[in-house]
């Protein structure tokens, strides 16, 4: 038990001196999750982006109470009413740099020009201009309204960018840390033959795979409590459901099935280089062809025929079910089981091909 | 108990086309200071890992402190300690981090290694990383952790390579302190005055066989010769190795 503290403790401290390997394993997925977080979070449907040339009646009438309601879907730039100022309007939505021009035509026409571009956002310009008008009408007759409209938000249930990236990138996270911190770890230990040397200590063989499991499965949980730190936080704004905590059963599964590609990399290469390419080209790869960093829905058949077979395409589905679909051990049993499948019949070869010391 | 440190018997192993060992046979007294001696290539350095019990002899057996070293023994390995040719410590850690941790594999105490780092002269370099150590501070800091847990036999595999005179001395002074104490040393070296100045007996290693065991002062009479240098010289010729 000493040896086996003292030996994760040489391990940890080892790795998290390593500052590329630290930026590599933590720093550096983060920043993704940040990256992306922010990138994808703006809403897909933008504000319309209306030019008013001159004085235009049922703009101008409206209340500030219905001003401020359409201020989320409509956003209004007034000009004077000159005739440059609206061939320079005309202009800039023909460049797509606005989406309409809106202007007075004698006393009740209210003239809409627009680009059809994109025809998601001249249809949205086009209704939103229209309630406006249709709604000034209605307050025209002085009658109340026949009909009333009764908005209520419903709980979004969709799939949000973060609820996808969140499972994904922290599933690529884990896998880095697996792969590159046993490979390189092996390597060097025998290069610097500190191997030969704990065999030449009373040092069961034990001890020193349970420190180099144990210091992975403690990495792993560090990614996974920084990523759903950041990704819960209200900006990011992942909420967890029901049987979130199920991803810390699946992140130990897929540490160790991780854990052991590293071991069939590490004892394979001979220099810490080597070792090191042979990680990038399973991990980089496997990270797009398993979903990690976006949806495969829309891959040609054969890329998800070979992502079926990858170990982060699994882990990241079992942990997107149970991190945000509130799906419970139905969906993380079955993927635990094959990962510790994996994991055994992975280090099993590494077992074979291991070597102690490079001659 | 017997009265022998290391019995080792026609220790033969091959690797591919070369015979790296063939055919060694030696004895060592518990207390002795042994010197292997041979030019590059001669085949020490995998006859000691063979008695070490690192590798396992393609023929032969070798038996420390009265036990087999080979398949592994944790109960034999508490009694020996072994420095590697090449320092093997623990990646960005620190001098005491390394000895701290050596000890606790051997189950013996922080105070013992920091006594231990006293002794080779490492406490103000305690917090130095493994790879800010000067050569000699390495090969001590790879002697001390050889030593940490007080064994009573000790090989040593070319500690002094590498060294300035200043550290040489330093550490020849170091070694005698340690044999005086009555642990058996078994050293390799290249220096034949180190080997003269320290050892009780040496063997003269080429090819994989033993040509010679004895006193320094046996060896120079025998071939009629001005030093162990000399010695050297006549046994294994002038030719380059590798």
């Amino acid at each position: 038990m000493k040896s086996f503290i003292s030996l994760s403790k040489a391990m940890a401290l080892g790795l998290l001196r390593d500052k590329a390997a630290v930026f590599l394993m933590l720093v550096f997925p983060l920043m993704f999750l940040i990256l992306f977080g922010a990138l994808f979070k703006s809403d897909s449907t933008q504000q319309a982006k209306v030019i008013q040339v001159g004085d235009v009646r049922v703009l101008d009438a409206m209340p500030d109470q219905e001003r401020a309601g359409l201020r989320d879907v409509l956003k209004i730039e007034k000009t004077d009413g000159s005739a440059a100022a609206r061939d320079e309007a005309l202009a800039k939505v023909r460049k797509g740099d606005m989406d309409a021009v809106v202007f007075q035509k004698g006393k009740g026409g209210v003239e809409l020009r627009y680009s059809a571009a994109d025809s998601v956002r001249s249809g949205n310009v086009r209704g939103v201009l229209n309630s406006v008008v249709q709604q000034a009408n209605q307050q025209a007759t002085g009658q109340p309204p026949a009909f009333r409209l009764a908005p209520r938000q419903l709980e979004d249930k969709s799939v949000k960018p973060i609820q996808f990236l969140t499972p994904g990138l922290l599933s690529w996270a884990v896998a880095m840390g697996g792969v590159f911190g046993s490979a390189l770890n092996l390597v060097s230990w025998r290069r610097k033959r500190i191997l030969r040397r704990l065999w030449l200590a009373p040092v069961r063989a034990g001890s020193v795979i349970g420190a180099r499991v144990g210091v992975n499965l403690a990495l792993a949980f560090a990614q996974t409590a920084l990523f759903l730190g950041v990704a819960t936080l209200p900006v990011y704004g992942l909420r967890l459901t029901g049987h979130w905590w199920l991803t810390l059963p699946l992140v130990a599964c897929g540490a160790l099935a991780f854990m052991s590609i590293g071991l069939l990399i590490g004892s394979w290469a001979k220099t810490e280089e080597a070792a090191n390419g042979l990680a990038q080209v399973v991990v980089l790869p496997m990270a797009f062809l398993s979903g990690s960093f976006f949806p495969l829905d829309s891959a040609p058949g054969w890329v998800r025929a070979v992502s079926d077979y990858l170990p982060l395409t699994h882990l990241a589905e079992a942990m997107q079910s149970v991190l945000t679909r509130g799906e419970g051990w139905g969906a993380a049993l079955p993927v635990m089981g094959g990962l510790l499948l994996f994991a055994a019949v992975l280090t099993l070869i590494a077992s074979r091909i291991f070597r102690w010391d490079d001659a | 108990m017997t009265d022998t440190a290391i019995t080792a018997e026609g220790l033969r192993k091959r690797y591919g086309e070369t015979q790296a060992v063939d055919g060694v046979t030696l004895e060592v007294e518990r207390g002795e200071f042994f010197g292997i001696l041979g030019p590059n290539g001669a085949g020490k350095t995998t006859t000691l890992e063979i008695i070490e019990g690192l590798r396992e002899p393609d023929e032969g057996t070798s038996h420390l402190l009265g036990e087999a070293s080979w398949p592994r023994n944790p109960a034999l390995l508490h009694r020996i300690g072994v420095q590697l040719q090449a320092s093997a410590f623990f990646e960005r850690l620190s001098a005491r981090e390394q000895i701290h941790t050596f000890a606790s594999l051997y189950g013996v105490s922080g105070d013992r290694a920091d006594a231990m780092l006293e002794t080779v002269g490492l406490t103000e370099k305690g917090s130095t990383r493994e790879n800010k150590l000067s050569g000699g501070q390495a090969q001590r800091l790879s002697i001390a952790c050889a030593l940490v847990h007080d064994p009573e036999l000790v090989f040593l595999d070319e500690p002094t390579t590498g060294l300035d005179p200043q550290a040489r001395r330093n550490l020849w002074d170091l070694l005698r302190t340690i044999n005086s104490e009555g642990r058996t040393v078994v050293l390799t070296t290249h220096y034949m005055d180190e080997a003269e100045k320290l050892c009780d007996r040496v063997a003269v290693m080429d090819n994989g066989r033993i040509l010679r065991v004895g006193t320094p002062a046996q060896l120079i009479t025998e071939l009629g010769v001005k030093s162990l240098e000399d010695v050297f010289l006549q046994l294994t010729g002038r030719e380059y190795r590798e």
